[in-house]
């Protein structure tokens, strides 16, 4: 009898896991963000950490973000099937990082595209085999070549994709967080989905061009929309206040680094004494500030 | 007694990939790098002669800021001739070596390396007499979402070939001063997936180095993939009087990331700073 209960129950338990539905909220019409939780990418969470989600129009459904592992990517793609019967059509590559590209696999199939920025091909054959290093090693996830999928579709400057009674306008930006970041605005909703171009709680973190950043914002900050979706943190309804935190965090940065590299200032040493005001702002400070520092730092030492 | 053995096993167990990691890095050490380098040869494992100065953990792994710091003084009788930089577990462990005279001063040298994942840094100093001494540090590789290849290679090709110098501080004549010699340069490592896309580049990197004070050499470098991108030193020479730092530096395209017998040779850039005690 014991026996048959712990069979029964195990039975229940591998159920549960091949059907695993990601959480998604419908923020507005048609477009719905699971929201991710600020941790650092590890063996626990699998690099399950970022915002994904997918807009759904009259004829398609368009994916946005993969998810960190293969297996996230199945479970967001469940949530899509159990919201529409529209299928998907494209899914979209916000850029190279593997908490937002590694799930692809799990969406192939015939009619589906992969959309991305002109560079995301590169960037993803430059760091493929050390992100698939790094998944075994440090996210306790198998995966292997075939996993990262480049994009079907590539974006130079912009591209309109049409869902069916709704049109997303995909613009490929010049490096700012990447060297391959690509946004999404939805006109239906006035929402955009601005991937890690924005953080908001989590610390930024710098993988691209410190300027090339500042100057987006720039551009984006005089635009008004209805709703931004971050690549990590909570919906933005404010557009452009709840930016004003990356923005004072990136300036500071670029202010700080500026003045210890005109002082003679060394790499190492600046990693250990600028921009500490404001550690205790920011969800994971101690494991991405000194990292920005140093990119940031590497950047601005060429300037003049 | 039963808990404190629990305890201790518990403490084993969480130390072992730790040591295991270590224990791997000598393995390469011992089996491949010391007969490649240095077969037959007696080291020395001291902080006598040379000792690195490197972060506990690999924040940026295509940036990591480490440092030789020399503990004995470069004389006409008695100097560090040559030191021998390698990162064990990096798919191409060679960083460079790096070759001194009693004219540079003190043979400390700072750079920026690339590290791939959990491993040792090792430098062995070769001193006039032949003798060798080596010394190392264990690197803990960075998780998250960077790579160990620089975030804008676009740019640094777009600069390829400008080189500063820059003084740290005062000239101070007679004795050993500090200069920053910066190279724009990708540093391509070539490695990639091919299977990911067609897009294919070659590793591309600076090579040789050689920086002079009124024509006395006072670095000579030999590099490779491991140096970041923009290779960035920091090293002293001593200027006696007034006169000029020179720099030339030769950089190579090579088949595949890891082997060095088909390389073709790329192009020389060179960059001259007025020194003015």
């Amino acid at each position: 009898m014991r026996v048959l209960l712990l069979f029964a129950l195990s039975m229940v338990s591998v159920q549960a896991t091949a059907a695993t539905t990601l959480p998604v909220k419908e923020i507005t019409a048609g477009v719905y963000v699971h929201f991710g939780k600020h941790q650092f990418p590890d063996s626990k969470n699998h690099g399950e950490i970022a915002n994904l989600g997918f807009i759904v129009g009259q004829k398609c459904v368009a994916v946005i973000d993969s998810g960190g592992n293969p297996e996230q990517g199945s479970a967001l793609k469940q949530a899509v099937t159990e919201t529409t019967n529209t299928p998907i059509c494209y899914v979209i590559n916000t850029h190279v990082h593997p908490d937002h590209i590694n799930g692809n696999s799990a969406f192939k199939a015939a009619g589906v595209k992969f959309v991305g920025h002109h560079k995301l091909a590169g960037a993803m054959a430059a760091r493929g085999s050390y992100y698939l290093d790094k998944a075994a090693d440090q996210l306790s996830v198998k995966m292997n070549a075939a996993d990262l999928i480049p994009p079907d579709i590539e974006v130079k400057d912009s591209l309109k994709l049409d869902l069916g009674g709704r049109t997303l306008i995909l613009k490929a930006h010049p490096t700012a967080h990447t060297d391959n970041d690509l946004s999404v605005y939805d006109e239906k909703t006035n929402t955009i989905w601005l991937s890690d171009l924005l953080f908001t709680e989590h610390v930024p973190t710098l993988d691209g061009s410190l300027k090339g950043w500042l100057a987006e914002i720039d551009k984006l900050e005089k635009q008004s929309f209805r709703y931004v979706v971050p690549g990590h943190g909570e919906l933005v309804t404010d557009w452009p206040q709840s930016m004003q935190a990356q923005k004072h965090y990136l300036t500071l940065l670029l202010t700080e680094i500026r003045a210890a590299i005109k002082k003679g200032q060394h790499i190492e040493d600046a990693v250990k004494t600028i921009g500490y005001s404001e550690k205790n702002n920011w969800a994971l400070f101690d494991e991405y500030h000194r990292k920005n520092v140093t990119t940031a730092f590497a950047e601005l030492e060429w300037e003049d | 007694m039963k808990y404190s053995k629990l305890l201790s096993a518990i403490f084993i167990t969480a130390l072992l990939p730790f040591a295991a990691i270590a224990a791997e890095d000598e393995k390469i050490w011992n089996n491949v790098l010391k007969p490649e380098y240095f077969a037959q040869q007696a080291i020395e494992e001291s902080d006598n002669v040379i000792e690195l100065e490197a972060p506990v953990r690999a924040e940026d792994p295509a940036l990591v800021p480490f440092k030789i710091v020399s503990k004995i003084k470069q004389t006409k009788e008695h100097y560090i001739k040559k030191i021998l930089v390698l990162v064990d577990s990096n798919p191409f462990p060679f960083v460079g070596d790096f070759e001194f005279t009693p004219e540079s001063g003190k043979a400390d040298i700072a750079m920026r390396i690339r590290v791939n994942s959990n491993s040792n840094i090792r430098a062995i100093a070769q001193t006039n007499d032949g003798k060798l001494t080596m010394t190392k540090k264990f690197v803990k590789a960075s998780g998250g979402c960077s790579a160990p290849i620089g975030a804008n290679l676009d740019e640094a090709m777009k600069r390829l070939g400008k080189m500063k110098f820059r003084l740290d501080g005062d000239i101070k004549v007679g004795e050993p001063t500090s200069v920053q010699l910066m190279i724009s340069h990708p540093n391509i490592t070539g490695m990639q997936m091919d299977q990911v896309t067609r897009f294919v580049k070659k590793a591309h990197f600076v090579k040789d180095i050689k920086v002079s004070f009124n024509g006395k050499p006072v670095l000579t470098a030999k590099t490779d993939i491991a140096v970041s991108t923009d290779p960035n030193f920091r090293f002293y020479f001593v200027p006696e009087k007034a006169g000029e730092l020179k720099a030339e530096v030769t950089d190579t395209s090579c088949e595949t990331p890891t082997k060095r017998d088909v390389c073709t040779k790329g192009d020389t850039y060179t960059e001259t700073f007025k020194i003015q005690p």
